[in-house]
């Protein structure tokens, strides 16, 4: 199967605050493939170095040595970004646009034909759930609406890599739930999530395959019933054995 | 270029869903009108005076509304993490940066629409006379001039970590030129080196707002300035601000997000 996420041999650093000071690896060493259709988790505790790699592949931070590709393109050209869907942690949008402006707006970036677009923005509002509530305004959403909208941003170019960084972050029960089925139906028709987690129950409902980050490096790689039963019985014993906070 | 309309026409939305330039309007059009009912002295000349106060308050309005929408954009996207999910699709900064100025542009051009049209309005009703020509004129000029301190205000806004201080540098160095920009080389003649040196750098370096000002044409109805001067001045203007955003998009391109 194609690779639609590659890393090799990625280092980021941090700069020494002072001179002489010798930098601080934020991410050692990581290589990565994500093939086609798979849900790969990406784990690991705070300061692991998620989303510093996943800014990498965002092209907002250069790496250090190392490189990374979507779909056999550099990281650091746009072009790179054209198939792809990003979900940040924070869901922050233009509070002043309603969900359709935004959703316009986004869709105008991706030279989504007019005439599709209203119709691409409807299936996607449908799809979290939030078709009663797109001409209100983003300042007026609730925490989970506005996850929600994040959502739809990310899919409005039907997306063939979605790249979701702590998805279900700060969401209630009610929310997180909602969210991690539209990732499940997302895996049904084929797409390929690439997410950052705290939540193991959830990547263990979710995903094929998973990589254990710690202190920038990699630390643990496979699918998760390999993960399970190579360790304890449970994500969660294999995760702290893992990182070394093994009880 | 697709790209940095579309990123233009959110500046240009926001502009008219925030309250600042209603206010400014507003208050605008509450002294012209306040000043406009009195009558000193029996003065058939006093209505040249409502024109300067009405054409004063124009620009610094207009002026304030560029430079705060302009100081804004880049650190508000950067503080309130929207530029993320923008920069994660495939936008290249130069488009960010040129969206932005566009966007403040077009944005402080159509406040200048609405101030000049009530602007042309009040004097019209008071002079029977409509010197169209002059009024689209200086409106174009302004503009121009607009566009240069958009330009200083966004590269501004990639090299100063706090908008207000962005904010208060631009309206200094704007207000600076205006009042005495054109005066800087006298200034230098009457200096000791190495202080005649500088300013006389500084002359020929910074941008003259003062040459955008029409304000003395339209009050005094002195005629058009000649056509070619206004096209000189469009390519002085179209020079330094595409200077200005070049040099924003080499600090901004650098600039880690995180």
């Amino acid at each position: 199967m194609q690779a639609v996420l590659e890393v090799s041999d990625l280092y980021i650093s941090y700069r020494g605050s002072k001179m002489g000071v010798p930098p601080e690896w934020a991410v050692k060493d990581l290589n990565l493939k994500v093939r086609e259709g798979e849900a790969f988790g990406f784990l690991g505790p705070n300061g692991a170095g998620k989303t510093t790699t996943m800014n990498v592949l965002l092209g907002f931070l250069p790496p250090t040595s190392g490189t990374a590709y979507l779909f056999g393109v550099d990281v650091r050209r746009p072009i790179a970004r054209q198939r792809i869907g990003y979900l940040p942690e924070q869901t922050y949008y233009y509070r002043f646009l309603s969900a359709v402006e935004l959703l316009r707006f986004y869709a105008g970036i991706f030279r989504i034909p007019r005439g599709e677009t209203e119709a691409r923005i409807a299936r996607v509002l449908r799809l979290v759930d939030l078709e009663d509530a797109g001409d209100r305004a983003i300042r007026t959403y609730s925490k989970g609406m506005q996850q929600r909208v994040g959502l739809a941003q990310a899919l409005i170019n039907e997306p063939d890599l979605l790249i979701l960084d702590e998805p279900t972050s700060g969401l209630d029960p009610l929310g997180r739930m909602k969210v991690r089925e539209i990732i499940r139906r997302l895996k049904e028709e084929g797409k390929t999530v690439f997410f950052s987690s705290h939540e193991l129950g959830e990547v263990e409902t979710v995903c094929d395959r998973v990589v254990i980050m710690h202190r920038g490096e990699l630390k643990a790689e496979g699918t998760v019933q390999e993960l399970v039963s190579a360790y304890a019985g449970n994500l969660e014993k294999a995760f702290l054995e893992i990182i070394g906070s093994g009880v | 270029m697709k790209n940095a309309l579309a990123i233009g026409g959110i500046v240009i939305k926001e502009l008219y869903r925030r309250k600042d330039f209603y206010v400014l309007f507003i208050l605008t059009a509450l002294i012209t009108l306040g000043l406009g009912a009195m009558n000193f002295f029996n003065d058939a000349r006093i209505v040249r005076y409502l024109k300067e106060i009405c054409l004063l308050l124009i620009w610094v309005s207009t002026l304030v509304i560029a430079v705060v929408t302009a100081a804004r954009q880049i650190p508000f996207e950067k503080e309130t993490c929207t530029i993320f999910p923008l920069l994660a699709k495939p936008v290249t900064r130069w488009e960010l940066v040129l969206g932005k100025f566009l966007g403040c542009w077009f944005a402080a051009g159509i406040a200048l629409v609405v101030f000049y049209l009530f602007f042309a309005i009040i004097t019209g009703t008071r002079e029977h006379y409509w010197p169209v020509l002059n009024i689209l004129q200086a409106v174009w000029m302004h503009w121009m001039m607009l566009g240069v301190v958009s330009a200083l205000t966004i590269f501004g806004s990639v090299v100063f970590t706090a908008p207000s201080s962005n904010v208060t540098i631009v309206l200094l160095i704007s207000v600076g030129i205006l009042l005495i920009g054109r005066n800087l080389r006298m200034f230098a003649l009457e200096m000791v080196e190495p202080a005649r040196t500088i300013l006389c750098v500084a002359y020929y370096s910074l941008p003259h707002l003062e040459f955008f000002d029409m304000r003395d044409l339209v009050i005094h109805d002195w005629g058009l300035a000649p056509w070619w001067a206004v096209g000189m001045a469009t390519l002085y203007a179209a020079a330094y601000s595409i200077f200005l955003i070049v040099c924003a998009w080499l600090v901004f391109r650098r600039q880690v997000l995180s």
